[in-house]
């Protein structure tokens, strides 16, 4: 089934609204191009981005993407002349590319709202989420409306703490966002699956060049044998202890009320004071969360949340999905994305990044919804 | 309106195809001489040749202009999204055989797998700058195996022919392409990956499931699938 949009006058008229909320918030209002540069996104996203996004060229400036969301642009336009601390909201179309699900929308509109404020960060991780909850609260009763959080900073500090080498963090770090390839390592590094035997050959070899080829390509030889250093060392790490194993998949799988998972949580930091500050940060999160009148006791948080689909996103994750319907995407979600600025960051004279937590609205599938209530 | 069949309009792929139907009775071949692309059809009523590029099959059966069409697996899959609802794997011909597969210098003695790829990919980053360089014309269909690894920090450059070249001449750092016997890799110095096999692919009859067929073209197809020994 093809996608039918509800009337845009109406949806655009609503987006309208969202916005005027978040100016009267105290947010700028920035626009962005339709248009922008592949080759940002790309370094950013990687090729996986190519499947979500519509890319176009000219041969004057190249590959063109259709804006698959603002925080990019809005990103880059902070760190070219804004100063701290600043807040932005925005509204405009996105395109995605749906080639699984026909029945999901390929343009439609986003109404977001930033805060780049490093005085409170948990203060202002609250007023995002509150914010958005404010917006979508016309629909909690009509369709009954399902807020999930999470936060990744949490699994970060773990695996910071973990007893090994620098380089096995930096791995497990890198691949946070992808579940499966970061079990894979944890196993491996606990050794509970074989170290791979291709590389213990190799390791065991005099001359581990003996029948390598010539000496083609960017990647040099010396490239090649750093990273053979590299291998022998971690042959020669120890294994992570079984109990902080143990520790870090418990983590994973904390999902329950946000003061129960608290606790719980607590309880794993007797045992794993890396997260201690960490979990500090979520108390002081839920605090301020209560201030903005969030009922904290009902609200579900989730360790392994936005693991899957919020690269870079290193903080406070949210969503608010319609309840009994996983083929809907999330009304409102967003969250802190300190490392995608950190990213962006390097390329523009400012590695340390700068402290960012943001939320987007769908009014396109507010108005369908009501619609249908 | 007749049975419309795609067939690759020239080389090994397009007598081989001869060949295959010819041995079951049905004689396709060009109409007139050696460079016209018209076809003609013996031994079965309301069946039509169209004469068409290899490459270009998978689009036409998707827009369902060809109700059938002869071409490589590779191309149906990169070129097709939710390809097994767009058309139908009637049959492998047995020829045409050639695997997808990832290759890396054979300097790499570091890199045997996947996994190994992933990091060096990831130091090759740190160290350049910018993101490993594949060279492949397969986008979708490497895109989608990298992802199901879990092989991040690369990026793919289009590469339409000699891609075993790009290596050397420093446009990328890897290849993913197809090979039938790997000579052509082993003498440009690359090796493949022993995780590295993302598809194997052979000529294959392929039905699209959206072309519109009238009375008598369904009484065809029928009697075609009849003819081929597919039923």
């Amino acid at each position: 089934m093809a996608y039918s949009p509800p009337d845009r006058a109406r949806v655009k008229a609503r987006a309208a609204d969202l916005r005027a909320g978040f100016e009267a918030a105290g947010a700028a209002v920035v626009e962005a191009p339709v248009l922008l540069s592949a080759e940002a996104l790309l370094d950013l996203y990687g090729e996986d981005l190519r499947a979500r996004a519509y890319t176009t060229s000219d041969a004057l400036r190249g590959e063109q993407m259709l804006r698959p969301d603002f925080t990019v642009p809005v990103v880059q336009m902070h760190m070219a002349g804004g100063a701290e601390p600043a807040r932005y909201t925005y509204s405009g179309e996105v395109f995605r590319r749906q080639e699984e699900d026909e029945a999901r929308a390929n343009e439609y509109l986003q109404v977001g709202f930033e805060i780049f404020d490093g005085s409170d960060t948990e203060a202002a991780d609250a007023e995002v989420f509150a914010r958005m909850r404010d917006a979508v609260e016309p629909l909690r009763e009509k369709v009954g409306l399902r807020a999930t959080t999470g936060d990744i900073g949490i699994l970060r500090a773990a695996v910071e703490g973990l007893s090994t080498s620098d380089a096995r963090k930096r791995a497990l770090r890198r691949h946070l966002w992808r579940p499966a390839r970061f079990k894979q390592l944890l196993d491996r590094f606990a050794g509970r699956t074989p170290f791979p035997p291709s590389r213990l050959a190799l390791l065991e070899k005099s001359d581990p060049f003996a029948e390598a080829g010539p000496e083609i390509g960017l990647r040099d030889r010396a490239e090649i044998e750093s990273r053979l250093e590299a291998l022998r060392a971690d042959a020669a790490e120890t294994p992570i202890p079984a109990a902080e194993i143990e520790l870090i998949e418990g983590l994973l799988q904390v999902r329950e009320t946000l003061p129960n998972a608290l606790e719980h949580m607590r309880d794993i930091a007797v045992d794993l004071p890396a997260i201690s500050d960490a979990v500090e940060r979520l108390k002081r999160r839920a605090a301020a969360l209560a201030r903005h009148g969030v009922n904290v006791e009902a609200l579900e948080f989730e360790a392994s949340y936005g693991r899957t689909h919020m690269e870079y996103y290193d903080g406070f994750v949210f969503g608010f999905v319609v309840a009994g319907r996983p083929d809907l995407p999330a009304i409102a979600s967003g969250g802190r994305y300190d490392a995608l600025t950190r990213e962006l960051g390097r390329g523009a004279g400012k590695p340390e990044g700068i402290p960012a937590v943001g939320g987007i609205l769908r009014p396109g599938l507010m108005v369908e919804l009501e619609d249908a209530a | 309106m007749s049975l419309k069949l795609g067939v690759p309009s020239k080389g090994r792929l397009m007598e081989k195809t001869f060949d295959w139907f010819g041995s079951r009775g049905i004689t396709l071949g060009r109409a007139g001489g050696d460079r016209e692309y018209a076809g003609k059809v013996e031994g079965i009523d309301g069946v039509e040749l169209v004469l068409l590029s290899a490459g270009e099959i998978p689009r036409e059966l998707n827009a369902g202009r060809i109700h059938l069409g002869v071409t490589g697996t590779d191309l149906v899959r990169e070129k097709l999204g939710q390809w097994e609802q767009r058309v139908e794997e009637l049959a492998e011909l047995g020829f045409g055989h050639a695997d997808l597969i990832i290759a890396v210098p054979q300097l790499w003695v570091d890199v045997e797998t996947l996994d190994d790829l992933d990091e060096a990919a990831a130091v090759f980053r740190r160290r350049h700058g910018f993101r490993l360089r594949i060279a492949t014309k397969y986008h979708r269909l490497i895109r989608d195996f990298m992802k199901s690894h879990g092989v991040a920090d690369y990026q793919l450059v289009d590469s339409q022919g000699a891609t075993e070249g790009t290596v050397k001449n420093e446009t990328a750092e890897a290849v993913a392409d197809i090979t039938s016997t790997g000579e052509t890799l082993r003498a440009n110095h690359l090796k493949i990956l022993g995780d590295g096999l993302v598809l194997k692919s052979q000529a294959t009859l392929f039905r699209s499931r959206t072309a519109p067929m009238a009375e008598e073209d369904r009484a065809a197809m029928a009697q075609l699938i009849r003819r081929l020994d597919l039923d």
